[in-house]
């Protein structure tokens, strides 16, 4: 069942910056949306359209099959976690939850209940009295979560809500946004732009760039099979290889520096094109066998349980992942991808062939 | 080490002295009877009339009518005082949520025509004031002392920076949490902004304490009268061949200090602890 269904969804702002330009996706009741992409691409502006915090230039919004474009933020039944928390500073930890049940005209023995309930539920009992001053950014980051759980709302939205947070931390709060929205079941959306995050968390990923949506898929279909040389290059650390090469329509890719490689798919459009390989596809040996490409190594990283090797393929850049185990070859070593995933996108495009 | 210590400490007792140094005089004068005073000046010893002075100011009637007592100029310069800090608080704090939260034509345009007033000190504009509150029938009232003063571009430009300064997202958090905009500024806004309405209250209270020319030209009944203007009217008899109650004077001037100290102690140590507790 659709919970969130945008249709053809725009904004531009007063000031002539169309942010989003139009855009329809659906969200399935409970599910975990991720929308990711670059700085500036849009996801806030998305995001906020479904809060109902910014207006929506054209198209349709519907939430639980009705049309809210026009309803107030607060009528709704969302619930936000914003990126710097937004709690009311001069409010205890209890009636940072508390104030959105007040408003609403919830009785004094339902808040209680509902603000307990949440707190033990984040571990926050003991800080109920505290201002929000008094507690860490871990502890801040879960009576934000607490303020959204307390509401029992159809809609989870969030906004970049552990960037604050140092790494460590990050890492384990992602694990419990998690563990907690799927206990609660609650249909969620997270906006972030760190591609980790993205791929742990989502149930679906939705790629934005520059106001469009690049892709919309799974963690493994967007990491796999990305349908653009952004989403193959965005998504993974260190992203996917692209090399610039030549396709000529004979079964053949022709890569500078006289090399070839089997083509992975016929076109029957001969052109310019980007092979992509990701780095932990490439299979890395010490000595030529047939068919394998020359790999200039310029340096090796060591990453503790794995090593990357940077270098140059035919003159362009080219990173290899391998385990720690790996013999760290002298200068020169060789590349087998005749059992790696190549992909093939279009040059000029960027579109996946 | 020790030795700048020691010389810290003379510098700053040396400049407690050098304030507190007049009060003491004018304190210790209060307290001698006129004529010692008209003779000899400004007494620096405890003359022994503490008492009787004090007595005769705070609670005998005087004045040309003979109506007010030192205590209901108290009074007076109380209602003064406490009308125009709330009163401009208010409305300058009103004045500045509209400008800040609310989009609205030409905003800019009356934020920077409330902000030209600065330069329109009420001095320039007493006559024509003085008019209105008279064809209001608003002479000899205590609305006729206040409201005409209580717009301030000052407080209102303070508010609206410090309006400027609070995250967007917090009134976003109160929009999803079901906060109207009356809401918003009761449960949010006011709160968030108490280290700012102490620090605007002293300077106001103060500022509506010591106001003289408006109250002197708004009133001609002496039950308005202020302390600043009994001092005044106590050394007005100068004119005749008697010799002025110095003492008296010199009492009312202790007194007149007293309630805007005790505001500052009191808000300032609300203030500072506001900015220590550093909530935002
Ligand atoms: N209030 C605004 N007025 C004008 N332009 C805006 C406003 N908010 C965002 N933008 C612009 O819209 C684009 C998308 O912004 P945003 O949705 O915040 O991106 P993201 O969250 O992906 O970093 C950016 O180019 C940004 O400059
Ligand atoms: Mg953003």
């Amino acid at each position: 069942m659709k919970q969130v269904t945008l249709s053809n969804v725009s904004k531009t702002y007063p000031n002539g910056v169309t942010a989003v330009h139009p855009t329809s996706f659906d969200i399935e009741k409970g599910e975990f949306l991720v929308l990711v992409g670059p700085s500036g691409c849009g996801k806030s502006t998305i995001l906020r359209m479904i809060a109902g915090l910014e207006s929506i230039t054209e198209g349709d919004l519907d939430i639980a099959g009705k049309r809210v474009n026009d309803v107030e933020p607060a009528l709704r039944d969302i619930a936000m976690v914003f990126q710097n928390y937004a709690l009311y500073p001069h409010m205890t930890v209890f009636n940072n939850m508390a104030y959105g049940l007040r408003n609403r005209g919830t009785s004094k023995a339902g808040i209680d209940k509902a603000v307990r309930d949440a707190a033990s539920m984040l571990n926050l009992g003991e800080f109920l009295d505290r201002k929000p001053s008094q507690l860490s950014g871990g502890q801040r980051q879960r009576v934000a979560m607490g303020r959204a759980i307390v509401r029992n709302p159809a809609l989870f939205l969030f906004d970049e809500p552990l960037s604050n947070l140092d790494a460590k931390l990050r890492g384990q709060m992602r694990i419990e946004i998690r563990a907690l929205q799927r206990r609660l079941g609650v249909t969620s959306v997270y906006v972030t732009h760190d591609q980790v995050e993205a791929m742990t968390m989502a149930d679906r990923i939705v790629v934005l760039n520059a106001g469009r949506i690049e892709q919309i898929g799974t963690p493994s279909e967007i990491y796999h099979q990305p349908r653009s040389t952004f989403v193959a290059s965005f998504m993974g650390a260190p992203p996917m290889n692209l090399i610039d090469a030549d396709y000529r329509g004979n079964g053949r890719v022709y890569l500078a520096g006289g090399m070839d490689l089997p083509a992975p798919v016929e076109t029957g459009r001969p052109g310019a094109v980007k092979i992509g390989v990701r780095p932990e596809s490439a299979r890395m040996v010490e000595t030529e066998t047939a068919g394998a490409l020359p790999f200039a190594i310029d340096h090796v990283e060591e990453l503790g349980a794995i090593r990357l090797f940077h270098g140059t393929l035919g003159g362009q850049p080219f990173t290899v992942h391998t385990s720690h185990e790996h013999a760290v070859p002298e200068g020169t070593a060789w590349l087998d991808l005749r059992s790696s995933t190549v992909l093939m996108f279009d040059g000029a495009t960027g579109a996946r062939l | 080490m020790n030795k700048t210590r020691i010389f810290d400490h003379l510098v700053l007792l040396l400049g407690v002295a050098f304030m507190i140094g007049p009060i003491a005089v004018a304190f210790l004068t209060s307290t001698h009877d006129p004529y010692e005073i008209h003779m000899k000046g400004l007494m620096t010893s405890w003359g022994g009339d503490f008492v009787a002075t004090y007595d005769k100011v705070l609670f005998e009637k005087g004045g040309f009518t003979g109506k007010v007592t030192g205590l209901a100029m108290l009074k007076n310069s109380f209602i003064l005082g406490i009308g125009f800090a709330v009163g401009k608080i208010v409305l300058s704090m009103l004045a500045a949520y509209a400008i800040v939260y609310f989009r609205f034509k030409m905003g800019v345009v009356f934020f920077w025509m409330i902000f030209t007033t600065l330069l329109l000190p009420l001095e320039v504009r007493i006559l024509p004031s003085y008019e209105v509150m008279t064809k209001l029938g608003l002479v000899d009232t205590y609305s006729g002392l206040i409201v005409p003063l209580l717009a301030s571009a000052t407080g209102t430009f303070y508010f609206r920076q410090f309006f400027k300064s609070v995250p967007e997202e917090l009134l976003e958090a109160a929009r999803i949490d079901g906060a109207g905009p009356f809401k918003f500024f009761v449960d949010i806004l006011i709160p968030l902004s108490r280290n700012m309405i102490a620090a605007i209250f002293i300077i106001m209270f103060v500022y509506g304490w010591n106001q003289y020319l408006w109250p002197m030209l708004m009133t001609t009944d002496e039950s308005f009268f202020t302390l600043v203007r009994g001092i005044k009217q106590i050394l007005l008899v100068w004119v005749g061949a008697q010799i002025p109650d110095y003492n008296q004077a010199f009492a009312l001037a202790v007194l007149a200090m007293i309630p805007p100290i005790l505001v500052v102690i009191v808000f300032q140590s609300w203030f500072i602890k506001g900015l220590t507790e550093s909530d935002k």
